[in-house]
């Protein structure tokens, strides 16, 4: 019963993010909304491991978590220089 | 028995609600202007994606769609973008009435289509019938690997992915030496400047 409540507060979370990724206005609010999201499935997947019984499904979601990481840190990285191949130092690659 | 009903209802709530963003996140994409947003609206699309395959019991595909879908190709929509000057995606000049049109008939088609499709988890469907049952019973004395998707694809059918992989890891290649040559004659050029 408690884990069918938290699937469900689960999906109104990501219901709320999407609002924001959908509305904006900041290019931030929508790369923090992403994230959001992606944190909400990877704890959705755990979730319903538990419901069904499924608990392999576990491994899963730990690898969504670490494919949600990379994401996002390459998305701030090209938002903060531009590119992908100049190294954090370096000042060629300002946008 | 009502354990099993209680969680069949869970599965069909949960595949609606995903299914609901995966409409809204389409639609969304298709009005938004500013390509930044779009890409972060794909990761969201993916994402969903993903949930959707972990609920219908598909976890070969959700790692896949995990990994591809939702990181590979976000990253490398975002360097195509970096390498764009143009951020902003041109207003249509006139109004898609033709592709509309194109569309709506085909979805039609595969909907009507969908009607011959046995219906999801039959055991009388024909894709249950004819070598699973094989792969169920012999793959573990027959390859020994454990697990019987994993059999199918690196024993059963392992020239078709030794085959793939092959022309994966060319496309790769080409791609390495296509970019990857360029960006250092570019930084070459910078240091003599």
């Amino acid at each position: 019963m408690i884990f069918t409540a938290a699937a469900f507060a689960i999906l109104v979370t990501i219901a709320l993010a999407l609002a924001r990724a959908l509305m904006g206005p900041t290019l931030y609010d929508r790369i923090l909304a992403v994230n959001m999201v992606g944190t909400k499935t990877v704890l959705l997947i755990a979730v319903f491991a538990v419901l069904s019984g499924r608990t392999d499904m576990i491994d899963i979601a730990l690898m969504y978590a670490l494919i949600n990481f990379i994401g996002v840190v390459a998305v701030l990285k090209l938002v903060e220089q531009g590119n992908f191949h100049t190294s954090g130092d370096d000042d060629r690659g300002q946008p | 028995m009502k354990n099993i009903t209680v969680t069949v209802l869970i599965d069909t709530l949960i595949d609606i609600t995903l299914l609901a963003f995966l409409a809204i996140t389409a639609i969304a994409i298709i009005y938004m202007r500013n390509l930044f947003v779009i890409i972060m609206l794909f990761g969201i699309f993916s994402l969903h994606t993903a949930g959707l395959f972990v609920v219908m019991d598909a976890a070969d595909v959700a790692f896949t769609e995990a990994a591809i879908g939702a990181g590979i190709s976000t990253v490398l929509m975002l360097g195509t973008l970096a390498l764009t000057k143009n951020h902003e995606e041109k207003n249509p000049p006139h109004r898609a009435r033709l592709p509309l049109l194109v569309v709506l008939i085909t979805g039609g088609a595969l909907i009507y289509g969908t009607y011959d499709i046995p219906s999801f988890g039959d055991p009388q469907s024909p894709s249950q019938q004819h070598v699973k049952p094989r792969y169920i019973e012999r793959s573990v004395e027959e390859t020994g690997v454990a697990n019987t998707v994993t059999a199918v694809l690196a024993s059963y059918r392992g020239y078709d992915t030794l085959g793939e992989l092959t022309v994966i890891f060319t496309a790769g290649i080409g791609v390495m030496l296509l970019i990857g040559g360029r960006l250092t004659r570019r930084k070459k050029q910078a240091d003599e400047q």
